[in-house]
């Protein structure tokens, strides 16, 4: 999700409770320190580190490790204002406590790229109270000043480098000691680590089968079920007959719960096998004969109307009805499957007096609330481990809690612990998409070829609607569904964008990059087509009118020349070029692409430039964008959800694609070394790649693709 | 009863002789670093070998298994010494993690077959395993790699 700042946080503090937004706090509650505090040859000075006589550093890390590399990064910052041996760091995942509340969003959850820059001091600081309880322990121990002591890779060292210390030899007097309210950060200039391309932690275990997802949790006595949930959305079930069910082979239980009826079984082939001969009749409801066809007419038609302005510079309606050459054009995208590698999971072990959970979930707070109201236990009966995530994208923030809460549900029926398992058409058909959207657009040039006008309206559904977040949504306008477009950055005189809220049964979420996964799509798209238009180079025009965004402007020119902008090609091969800003950074693609006879796109080559201010890892964040341009790329060839009589038609990946290793472009990523504010890395790698590989479509072709996924006989 | 070898353990199921490999990996035995990712051998996240060959555990029915050799990730090395790991730890591939199971798996049997192998070797054995993080240009650059610390002696 975007970050959305003081609003945001202030909301969260007033509904959830949850407090803490704006004083980062280190410590546990009750004086407890750390988790693990009780073993004696453990210093834990506060609720982030915990060193052990054995030198072992041990970062407990707050977000949720879904591919991004928090469990790298997120150390690396405590552990250079510690001056720790990297080779003696650990991590280990929080519980969930509001000390480990995002430092903005006030509650525990990872997203909206914003776990590096938001946890960035604050882990600094946990490292450097560590740091100074460590040189006060060894100083009191030599009788000398602690400022004549510096620290040095896991080592006090006394004054005039005579003697030295472990930080594992000085655990047991360190730990008597008070943490100091008030720790000096490093000047950057003096970092050790930040900035450095180190190898992640977890991968090790990520390569010998050791590394434990949702899924690879198993509990003494447990069974697994699986769920039949509604065909259609919103549909009610009438009645079912389990007698079938119940006699497979292996099923213990079969029970409805509120999202359908849930088989329960020794193992998962059971309980699918199970389910797979239950009888169901449903009351399909209101969405039974909706298909895709008949919501983009009913878009189409919402476009033509006036929407609720989120951005009005001059007078667009004026300069384009003054237009000698008008430009109108449709952009559509449709709903989108997160499609995580591993497909949505939830244990949980119930009793009358505890609830524990055991997910890969991005949102601990939102689960866990909804593991207390449905289980009516305490808060402080419900304990959730957050495991490894096989991919999260945004489907593991749910704040209706779906997975998590239907699996509560399913404990109550089992009586024994229960790990819920979806299987990958449960999951494609099970909701929480990306938003399908229309975009009605047009423009003009002046005399000169310039643009002039910007008029663009967008409808589709709004995320935030319904959920706790709902309270954000300003005037109607939710800013996940007009960011990136309401805030155009190019210089144009009259600009006018509205948004067309929809009500529609079928449950959207965020999804990698969020609004701006379609919005940079269609603006970089268009205003492609405004240069073609005024007989502009895209990539000059965009210089021009990027004056007041030099950093967009930066990565812009960086693309431009590392992507030979305006050099010869081979036959049949175009260039596009994007450029997007997104969650606090800066991204520019340039890719090269062909078209066979057939149609099929191919996608050569893409130079990737990205401004994320200060970094922490280079190498991670070169990663982040390889895989955003690949994220972006697989769902502008392939991806889209489509619904029939009520029904989504996709449901697995022979028809929900993803790119593969032979379709996979080269890719060459550029990472600008900044002093600026640290900005997110986990999304903003996605939004230019389909504008630009479209853009090179039209470079290559002279066709223009104003719908994804890309299909050539579409093309304009 | 099915009888098998695991990582070179005999071990006897009682089990649904139709019921996939994946799952007795996976539930019966505990060898959960096999995962599970589409269920109709689309993605290769469930790859493992039996008697040398990939093979989608996730469709192979277990007693497909009977009598012959398993080979899962656990098994690959005991000590992350295989060069494919080496290599993979060394190019820092996995993101999330989840694929790379299959993704090693898949790999051990090309460098078994060509040892020194081509971008398009690699792409042709490759392209039936799914990465959604998007690890592939890393994964092709740590096979090559691998390639070249089995080369200089290490164990394949």
């Amino acid at each position: 999700m975007s970050p959305a700042g003081i609003e945001r946080r202030e909301f969260l503090k007033l509904t959830m409770g949850a407090g803490g937004g704006l004083l980062i706090g280190l410590y546990l509650p009750n004086g407890k320190r750390a988790l693990a505090a009780s073993a004696a040859a453990v210093f834990a000075p506060n609720a982030f580190v915990r060193i052990a006589a054995d030198e072992t550093v041990t970062v407990v890390v707050n977000h949720s490790e879904m591919g991004q590399g928090v469990f790298t990064s997120l150390p690396m910052l405590l552990a250079d204002e510690l001056d720790a041996d990297w080779k003696k760091v650990k991590f280990e995942p929080a519980p969930v406590d509001p000390v480990y509340n995002h430092p903005i969003y006030g509650v525990q959850m990872t997203g909206g790229s914003t776990s590096t820059w938001s946890s960035f001091d604050q882990f600094r600081r946990a490292g450097a109270v560590a740091r100074a309880v460590l040189v006060e322990a060894a100083a009191q121990e030599w009788k000398v000043e602690p400022e004549k002591c510096r620290t040095s890779n896991g080592f006090v060292i006394g004054p005039g480098n005579h003697i030295r210390r472990s930080y594992g030899a000085l655990v047991a007097k360190a730990s008597l000691l008070t943490p100091p309210a008030q720790v000096a950060l490093k000047d950057p200039k003096d970092f050790q680590l930040i900035g450095k391309s180190l190898n992640r932690l977890d991968t090790p275990e990520k390569t010998n089968g050791t590394a434990v997802f949702g899924l690879d949790v198993n509990l003494p006595g447990m069974l697994t079920a699986v769920v039949a949930r509604a065909p259609v959305f919103g549909a009610k079930l009438k009645t079912f007959d389990a007698t079938k069910a119940s006699a497979t082979p292996g099923v213990r239980k079969v029970a409805a719960v509120p999202s359908g009826v849930a088989v329960i079984a020794d193992g998962f082939w059971a309980a699918k096998r199970g389910r797979d001969a239950l009888k169901l009749e449903w009351d399909e409801g209101a969405m039974a004969d909706f298909s895709s066809q008949r919501q983009r007419e009913q878009y189409a038609a919402l476009a033509k109307q006036a929407g609720l302005v989120a951005r009005n510079d001059g007078d667009a309606a004026a300069a384009l009805a003054g237009a000698g050459k008008k430009l109108e054009a449709v952009y559509q995208v449709p709903y989108l499957s997160h499609a995580m590698m591993e497909p949505l999971n939830c244990v949980v072990d119930l009793s009358s007096d505890h609830c524990e959970i055991w997910t890969g979930t991005q949102f601990q707070t939102g689960d866990k609330m909804a593991a207390v109201e449905i289980s009516g236990l305490k808060p402080e009966q419900v304990k959730i481990h957050t495991t490894l995530l096989g991919g999260g994208f945004g489907r593991r923030a749910n704040p209706a809690a779906d997975f998590v809460g239907e699996a509560v549900h399913v404990a109550k029926a089992a009586g024994v612990p229960v790990k819920v398992v979806w299987t990958r058409e449960d999951d494609m058909r099970g909701g929480y998409y990306r938003p399908a959207y229309y975009h009605a657009l047009a423009g003009c040039v002046d005399g000169k070829g310039a643009p002039l006008a910007w008029s663009h309206h967008i409808v589709g559904q709004s995320i935030m609607e319904g959920t706790p977040f709902a309270m954000m949504i300003k005037n109607g306008i939710d800013d996940t569904s007009v960011e990136g477009a309401a805030d155009l950055s190019y210089a144009i005189p009259n600009i006018n964008v509205q948004y067309h809220p929809t009500k529609i049964p079928v449950p959207v979420l965020w999804w990698r990059s969020v609004g701006h996964s379609h919005t940079a799509f269609v603006k970089e798209s268009f205003f492609d087509e405004l240069c073609a238009a005024g007989g502009k180079d895209p990539y000059q025009t965009r210089r021009a009118l990027l004056g007041t965004s030099p950093r967009e402007r930066g990565v812009l020119d960086i693309v431009a020349e590392k992507g030979h902008w305006g050099k010869p090609l081979p036959r049949g091969r175009g260039r596009g070029i994007a450029v997007h800003a997104s969650f606090g950074s800066f991204a520019a693609q340039v890719a090269e692409v062909s078209v066979d006879e057939n149609g099929k796109v191919r996608v050569h080559r893409v130079v990737c430039a990205v401004d994320c201010g200060r970094y922490v890892n280079p190498g991670i964040i070169e990663a982040q964008m390889e895989s955003g341009v690949v994220f972006g790329i697989t769902a502008a060839l392939y991806d889209e959800l489509t619904l029939e009589q009520g029904r989504v038609e996709q449901s697995n990946f022979h028809d929900y694609p993803m790119l593969r290793m032979n379709e996979t472009p080269e890719i060459e990523v550029h990472v600008v070394r900044s002093d600026e504010k640290p900005g997110g890395i986990g999304e903003p790698g996605v939004p230019c790649a389909a504008p630009a590989v479209t853009n090179a479509i039209f470079a290559a072709t002279g066709k223009r693709v104003r719908k994804l996924p890309i299909r050539m006989s579409e093309a304009v | 009863m099915i009888s098998f070898r695991v990582n070179g353990k005999a071990v006897n199921l009682e089990v649904d002789p139709s019921m996939p490999l994946l799952w007795a990996l996976r539930e019966n035995l505990q060898l959960t670093g096999t995962k599970f990712g589409c269920g109709m051998a689309q993605c290769g996240a469930c790859t493992v070998h039996i008697d040398g060959q990939a093979v989608r555990s996730c469709v192979a029915p277990v007693s497909r298994a009977a009598g012959r050799e398993v080979t899962t990730i656990e098994g690959i090395s005991p000590d992350l010494s295989h060069p494919l790991q080496r290599a993979w730890i060394e190019l820092d591939v996995p993101q999330c993690g989840y694929c790379q199971s299959g993704q090693i798996m898949s790999a051990a049997v090309l460098l078994r077959e060509k040892p020194n192998p081509t971008d398009e070797d690699i792409d042709q054995a490759m392209s039936g395993n799914i990465c959604r993080c998007g690890t592939y240009l890393r994964i092709r650059r740590a096979i090559h790699r691998a390639a070249e610390l089995a080369a200089q002696g290490g164990e394949r």
